[in-house]
């Protein structure tokens, strides 16, 4: 299991409204596994969560654990303070291990934001606050500390 | 080809006063630029029988960002319609000229009065730009379900993003998308309808504030009120019109990604691929053809990645593109002629349409291209929407 006791950068998160497709997804991290909506029929992971699978049409797509690390596809680190006070933080596209394109939007931690980098090496933790497990990822050569 | 862009044609062009903060009612803005335009195509109010507008709805619950509904516009000036549409589910913002141009082809109407206008420089008032934000909200849902809850909250999140695997893809510079910032910058000093028309230095790009990295200050366009309105009219009219009629082409309304900030196939390109595609494949004109570009900046990027997304450089070329000086006055593809939204503001999309008009016309002043150009590419949105025209100065 992994730890969530992580700092959270960023003063203000938006909870996701609810929706009984997507609930399941900012809920999995209480048992510090990532899932996301899978194929049963043909294996896709669907992102955003849809149904039924777009390759197959099999309507049987459940939330499945993945490995929870991936790569960075793309980041940048905004600065504007939308909330005052707020420091610079990482914001990045990461393309999950499972599957060529699944990606997620999210935030890289635990290191300085500045050294984000396309192509780096992510693992995800979570965030728990606002009653949603926030998946966010931190450099893979820091998975030990 | 018989294609229905070729049905009507752009009969008149109109503007309201465009500035910051002018504190004026969306609908005043409206029914100015709307009743400029309806006068600049030789017609009165009574002629017009369709409505159109980009993206209809609630200036006040959008923070200024949607004009006056249809039913505003058509009560305040009496308008007796066959045919009215008020829609943001469209490709780009020029979506709206399309539908107008559709509407005329099957005979609905004959002379559409199509409109977008801005308050956003007002609502948002002394605030920041956070005010207004959607994304900034406390609950995510919509387009920003799954963004803001990670603090990726406006649009220059989105597309510094893009810019990002741009810069890492195809080795783009800041001092080359800075190149876009600058030339737009000087055209606008020759528009008095501009609103940021003070000189601008590579060293005064380099040294704004960053926003949200790579893209600084100067990367984003600047929020202003205003409204810009078009008469489109049966093309049986063309040869009956105060000014020099605006033909339709061709239109590139294509989606053929999916339509989302981070699923996107290719993360440095966005919408814009299929759009451009679907127009050239709607033409017999090529790139080579198009005189000048006025192209969707909302954010300085987005130029870039529409230039390469109508061919007019190869594919991760649009830095080097523009640092050649392509874009300016004497260049390979003048564009962005008004200063753009990054300098004359941010009327979302349909200041390009008009600046595109206005410079085939020849009525562009102290900015006017020498000689008038003939062929005009106008591209809208970018990102996960994105639509485009050619306009030209003959009967296609």
């Amino acid at each position: 299991m992994r730890a969530w006791t992580l700092e959270d950068p960023l003063l203000q998160r938006a909870v996701p409204a609810p929706d009984p497709l997507s609930d399941f997804f900012w809920a999995s991290g209480a048992d510090g596994e990532l899932r996301i909506l899978r194929c049963l029929s043909c294996g896709f992971y669907l992102q955003p969560p849809s149904v039924p699978c777009p390759r197959c049409l099999g309507a049987e797509v459940v939330p499945t654990v993945v490995s929870g690390t991936g790569v960075v596809a793309a980041c940048t680190v905004n600065v504007q303070q939308w909330t005052p006070g707020q420091p610079p933080y990482a914001i990045a596209i990461v393309e999950l291990a499972e599957q060529r394109g699944l990606r997620l939007t999210s935030n890289v931690v635990g290191c300085d934001p500045d050294d984000v980098r396309i192509g780096q090496a992510v693992e995800v933790r979570f965030i728990h606050r606002n009653d949603v497990y926030y998946p966010v990822f931190t450099p893979s050569d820091q998975a030990g500390r | 080809m018989k294609r229905f862009e070729h049905d009507s044609v752009i009969s008149g062009i109109g503007q309201s006063r465009i500035g910051r903060r002018l504190g004026l009612s969306a609908l005043e803005l409206t029914t100015a630029s709307c009743l400029n335009a309806v006068r600049d195509a030789g017609l009165t109010v009574r002629d017009i029988d369709g409505l159109c507008t980009y993206p209809g709805g609630d200036a006040a619950a959008t923070a200024g960002y949607g004009g006056p509904p249809p039913a505003a516009v058509q009560d305040a000036l009496r308008l007796t319609l066959n045919w009215y549409e008020g829609s943001a589910e469209l490709p780009g913002q020029l979506g709206a000229l399309v539908s107008a141009a559709m509407a005329i082809s099957t005979g609905l109407c004959r002379h559409v009065l199509v409109y977008r206008t801005v308050t956003e420089s007002t609502a948002q008032g002394a605030q920041s730009r956070s005010a207004v934000l959607p994304g900034a909200r406390a609950e995510a849902s919509g387009i920003d379900y799954w963004t803001a809850p990670f603090g990726s909250v406006s649009a220059v999140n989105w597309l510094a993003l893009l810019a990002n695997r741009h810069f890492h893809d195809f080795g783009t510079t800041r001092a080359q998308l800075a190149t876009v910032a600058l030339t737009q910058r000087a055209y606008a000093a020759r528009n008095p309808n501009a609103v940021l028309t003070e000189p601008l230095t590579i060293d005064d790009y380099l040294g704004a504030r960053m926003i949200s990295s790579p893209l600084c200050l100067l990367d984003c366009d600047i929020p202003v009120d205003g409204s810009t309105a078009f008469v489109l009219s049966a093309s049986d009219r063309a040869g009956d019109l105060p000014h020099p009629p605006v033909f339709i082409e061709a239109v590139g309304t294509a989606m053929r990604g999916r339509p989302s900030w981070d699923q996107y196939e290719d993360l440095s390109a966005m919408a814009a691929t299929g759009a451009a595609s679907h127009l050239w494949e709607r033409s017999a004109l090529r790139p080579d053809d198009v005189d000048a570009a006025q192209l969707y900046d909302g954010f300085s990027i987005l130029a870039l990645v529409w230039l390469e997304a109508l061919g007019f450089c190869g594919k991760g070329e649009g830095g080097p593109f523009a640092a050649s000086g392509a874009l300016g006055p004497s260049g390979r593809l003048p564009t962005n002629t008004s200063g753009g939204q990054l300098s004359a503001g941010r009327l979302h999309g349909f200041g390009h349409i008009h600046e595109a008009c206005t410079q085939i016309r020849g009525e562009a002043a102290g900015r006017q291209l020498e000689p008038a150009p003939r062929v005009v590419a106008v591209s809208g949105g970018g990102g996960p929407i994105a639509g485009c025209l050619l306009l030209t100065a003959e009967q296609p």
